[in-house]
């Protein structure tokens, strides 16, 4: 076993090295610019392009043309949001969208209401994360074009009621935009039956390469048109103009396709894992309390907080294992998890929760060794904790007045 | 983010871990910080003859934080009662190379510092009056 050990597979995964044998003549042979519609450098381009939009489209139930290349999700979310606004604005700008997405649709829909061109919509969850389909069905107005619910939550892995969304979306005659970066590649995604006209993912999340991912955008029932935000030659239907990186777009076609091929049974590999990696640690150490959805959640994913101890000395204490944490100090605006705030999680538990994401390349013998780390590193420092010592001293830490800094 | 070595050394190898009883005589402690923000600290003195002869810390917080009021309690050791008021937040960043994100955490130790000087204090002045 090689240390460290890479268990931060939300934030990125490593690539397949099938997904880089695949990409490799494209940089010096097979060099041409997609849109060179004169000579056999472009057209040995746009083949290629051809053949992983087909893979990539294929994963999702989709055609071909109906997928928009981008730079990766957040330029998906932005696209999605701000294009179906600019189109549809006649008809209404209000946009529906849950509190526990992620920051590039959360962001993107401040800004839009910022800048007084949107009215925004945020649903609440449940204390696992769902979002309730009854919530978007009330939210609806006759003013809304957009709703935008994620399939999966980066953070707790919670699965969305993306079906029963796409139902009403489509009752209601609203465009429904799906963040599926956390989904796409794990669970099976069919944007035919869950009702889905716009949907964002990326290749990075799922053994591809960094730097390419794509918008799917319907074409029938209905044709769905969003307004481009970068001018220029027009690539993607009009949509996103830009020479299309055609060596990552082949790594990304490459990576669904041996997604579609593989999903079932790593989903069933990494839900074992998960599960022992969660049943050890949580048995041997008492209230460490999980996040999100017991069971309607990513199969790679576990996000625990462990009461007493801060998240950033947890992850220090375990430095050859790489993991990340919803505390206020790994992130850049010192504020817990808006995530886990959002399930009602208190503010002392969202300081000390991890998130362990598993992937493709795990092990088992990763997993025992990560269970030996936690239980050791937790055990440690709730020695170090003086709140651990109130606790057991039967102080009722919400009783204390705290000199709050 | 990187840590510098001597935040690393004092959050593996902390020093002075652990508690006195807060009733002890000569005892002072100060425990200041919150849950909700992330941290808190507690610090304790034992005090003999106007010198701070040992002293005790146990601390919620981040690596910083940690190492933070490590330091603080080997600093604390053999000063006397007003050497100990004059140590200072920066004298911590600067021994630790704390970045200034984590200020706070220094800033955290001198209060945890303060509080626990002032308990004692407060103890002390209570017995005299008592014996009075």
């Amino acid at each position: 076993m090689k240390l460290p050990i890479f268990l931060d597979n939300h934030s990125t995964t490593p690539m397949d090295p099938r997904v880089l044998e695949a990409m490799l003549p494209y940089f010096v042979e097979k060099f041409g610019n997609a849109a060179s519609r004169n000579h056999a450098f472009g057209w040995a381009a746009e083949e290629a392009v051809e053949h992983a939009r087909k893979q990539i489209a294929k994963l999702i139930n989709a055609d071909g043309k109906e997928i928009v290349f981008t730079s990766g999700a957040t330029e998906s979310d932005n696209l999605a949001l701000k294009g179906a606004l600019e189109m549809y604005k006649e008809k209404g700008t209000h946009i529906i969208t849950s509190s526990t997405e992620h920051r590039a649709v959360l962001d993107t829909a401040k800004s839009l209401e910022a800048k007084g061109l949107a009215t925004v919509t945020y649903l609440p969850v449940d204390k696992y994360g769902m979002v309730n389909p009854q919530d978007v069905q009330n939210a609806i107005t006759d003013k809304t074009i957009l709703i935008s619910v994620m399939l999966a939550n980066n953070e707790i892995g919670t699965i969305n009621p993306i079906q029963e969304i796409g139902k009403i979306a489509k009752a209601k005659g609203v465009l429904f935009h799906c963040d599926a970066t956390q989904g796409v590649g794990k669970i099976p995604v069919d944007v035919q039956a869950m009702g889905i006209d716009l949907m964002s993912f990326t290749s990075h999340k799922i053994y591809g390469p960094k730097g390419v991912g794509a918008l799917y955008v319907r074409k029938r029932n209905p044709r769905v048109r969003i307004a481009a935000q970068m001018d220029g030659g027009g690539h993607e239907r009009g949509m996103r103009s830009g020479t299309l990186p055609v060596p990552l777009i082949v790594g990304f076609g490459k990576a669904c396709e041996l997604c579609e091929q593989e999903m079932a049974t790593d989903a069933v590999r990494l839900s074992k894992m998960r599960d022992r990696l969660q049943t050890d640690i949580m048995a041997a150490l008492e209230e460490s309390y999980l996040n999100g959805h017991p069971t309607n959640r990513l199969p790679g994913n576990l996000n625990i907080s462990f009461a007493y101890v801060e998240g950033e000395s947890l992850l220090m204490g375990m430095k050859d294992i790489a993991l990340s944490s919803g505390s206020a100090c790994t992130s850049a605006t010192l504020e817990p998890s808006y995530v886990l705030r959002a399930l009602g999680v208190g503010t002392e538990l969202a300081h000390s929760s991890i998130r362990f994401g598993l992937g493709r390349f795990n092990t088992d013998e990763e997993i025992d060794y990560t269970i030996k780390k936690v239980i050791e590193i937790v055990t440690k420092l709730r020695e170090m904790s003086p709140l651990y010592e109130m606790a057991k001293e039967g102080v009722d830490l919400k009783s204390v007045q705290w000199a709050a800094h | 983010m990187a840590y510098s070595d001597k935040v690393v050394d004092h959050f593996n190898n902390p020093r002075n871990m652990g508690s006195f009883k807060k009733d002890e005589e000569g005892v002072g402690t100060g425990m200041v910080g919150a849950p909700e923000c992330g941290d808190v600290m507690k610090l304790q003195i034992k005090v003999q003859n106007d010198t701070i002869v040992d002293a005790k810390f146990k601390t919620f917080g981040c690596g910083s934080a940690i190492a933070s009021s490590s330091l603080a309690t080997e600093w604390l050791k053999g000063k006397t009662i007003e050497e100990a008021q004059k140590i200072k937040n920066t004298d911590i960043v600067q021994e630790l190379n704390l970045p200034p994100v984590k200020i706070h955490c220094s800033v955290l130790a001198e209060d945890a510092i303060k509080a626990a000087l002032t308990d004692y204090q407060k103890k002390t002045d209570a017995q005299s009056t008592d014996t009075k």
